[in-house]
């Protein structure tokens, strides 16, 4: 028995046809799936200036953390009395810093990162200094500033 | 007489007597490692465990950041017995991951990924992934600090990735940073997404053992290695062994109940001593001691690639272990997998209690 190469060449046509078909179909299911699974993009609120509190609310060497936008931001009273304002979000690995009323130096708690009072790395693993914000005295009001 | 009478009829309908048969025929190799056969039966038996606890525990949870530490706490001190529910899903879930890689260690030291096991040893590892990120997902359910934290650090770690990182933690977060619609994710891939992958790669992955049997440790001058019958003599152990897994996870969740800390709050510091679920210790361990520059790169990023390429070269083992699949003894190996398992213990214990 021979095999037909007419015969051959139209179900190679076929099969392609239908590989196509059925791959465009899921193409075309998957699409719609996993653009619904991306989260749209959501435009940041542009805070640039918040009150972060009274002058009264912190003593000198210590912290609190105070929202800056929708992201935590952590205000330090230095010993000297000075104010700094920073990103509280470590550039390490995302986790929220706090001071070190001990070492007088703003500490990660997750993987022991450390930074200055200019929010500059002195150590462990994070790679880059916090942001650092603008700090003004209005009458009692604290005020913090994106640079 | 009425049993036999019940018997016969759902055979004449369902053929029972030839799978029957079929369990008469299968065998299961008898050896010196026999024993560790059990666990990858011990890690499915957990598995049910969690998905019969998991639904009871959907009957009260709600997952809205205002809800979900509330719900959690209502289960544990107003339903009764909820403590004791919340209490076994939760050290089931970490002895599931404990039997999951003693199951993987054992199938590695006895070479039982070799030809023509590849593929269980694949689905294997897929099913590996899918129990830690059962995991890392049903931990943040509870909406606590630490977990708050741990899946802020968990979805970094992804995002630290070249090229695609970004994409993944903005997928993984459902935004910029962990929030309610993070949560809300999670407990979507917690409830269906993995549980129905996890069934469908279960039921390959149980195929593929059907179908190869169970493999047999490496002999020279081929021996031919005595068994037992798989049904009833290997099922009456297997089920023994389940009833010691329910003795230990009972045990444990009766006299160490899951606690349950304080409700998450984005805006406070990270808590001193914060660490994540005990089998990514050694990661997190490893992270912290890593400098933040290695030459011109962040520290971070060429950890998480060495885990990723180290977790490569491993799944891929059937590919590259010739002599196993030789039936050589393969000694360097076997120092490799005492070393890794030396370090997992190590750098696990160091990031506990340091």
């Amino acid at each position: 028995m021979t095999a037909d190469p007419e015969s051959g060449a139209r179900r190679g046509l076929i099969r392609l046809l239908l590989g196509s078909g059925f791959g465009a179909s899921v193409l075309s299911f998957l699409y719609p799936a996993v653009k619904f699974m991306t989260p749209p993009e959501v435009a940041e609120s542009s805070v640039n200036q918040v009150s972060a509190g009274k002058v009264t609310d912190l003593k000198p060497n210590s912290a609190r953390i105070f929202r800056f936008g929708s992201k935590p931001a952590l205000l330090v009273r230095t010993a000297a009395g000075e104010f700094r304002a920073f990103s509280a979000a470590c550039t390490h690995l995302n986790c929220t810093v706090q001071y070190s009323d001990q070492s007088r130096q703003i500490w990660c708690a997750c993987h022991n990162g450390q930074f200055d009072m200019n929010g500059k790395v002195v150590g462990g693993p994070p790679p880059r200094p916090l942001e650092q914000f603008t700090v003004h005295l209005q009458g009692e009001d604290v005020v913090v500033t994106r640079s | 007489m009425m049993i036999r009478r019940v018997w016969n009829w759902v055979d004449d309908r369902a053929g029972l007597s030839a799978i029957h048969a079929f369990l008469q025929h299968k065998a299961v190799p008898v050896h010196s490692s026999t024993l560790w056969y059990y666990f990858g039966g011990i890690t499915l038996f957990l598995f049910v465990i969690q998905v019969l606890t998991g639904v009871l525990l959907l009957l009260y949870y709600r997952p809205t950041p205002n809800e979900a530490f509330e719900s959690v706490q209502f289960i544990v001190t107003r339903v009764e017995f909820g403590w004791l529910v919340r209490s076994i899903h939760s050290w089931s879930a970490n002895l599931m991951v404990l039997a999951a890689l003693i199951h993987m260690f054992s199938v590695f030291f006895l070479r039982s990924y070799r030809q023509p096991r590849e593929l269980t040893w694949f689905s294997g590892m897929f099913l590996l992934f899918l129990t830690l990120m059962f995991g890392f997902s049903g931990y943040l359910l509870p909406w606590n600090t630490l977990a708050y934290f741990a899946t802020k650090v968990g979805t970094d770690m992804a995002g630290a990735v070249p090229v695609i990182g970004g994409f993944v933690r903005r997928f993984l977060r459902g935004g910029e940073e962990v929030t309610g619609a993070t949560l809300t994710r999670f407990f979507g891939f917690h409830v269906a997404v993995l549980p129905g992958l996890t069934t469908i790669l279960l039921l390959i992955h149980l195929a593929l053992v059907q179908k190869w049997g169970m493999s047999s440790p490496q002999r020279g001058g081929g021996k031919p290695v005595p068994t037992m019958p798989f049904f009833p003599n290997f099922v009456l152990r297997e089920m023994m062994a389940w009833y010691g897994a329910l003795a230990v996870l009972g045990s444990l969740a009766a006299l160490f109940p899951w606690e349950l800390g304080a409700k998450a709050d984005p805006f406070i510091s990270a808590p001193a001593g914060i660490r994540p679920e005990w089998y990514f210790l050694a990661v997190f361990y490893t992270l912290k001691l890593i400098p933040s520059k290695i030459a011109i790169f962040d520290g971070e990023v060429l950890g998480i690639l060495f885990f990723g390429l180290c977790a490569a070269a491993w799944m891929l083992i059937p590919f590259w272990d010739r002599r196993s699949a030789e039936e050589e003894r393969h000694r360097l190996l076997t120092g490799a997998g005492v070393f890794i398992i030396a370090y997992l213990v190590v750098f696990s214990a160091l990031g506990y209690w340091r």
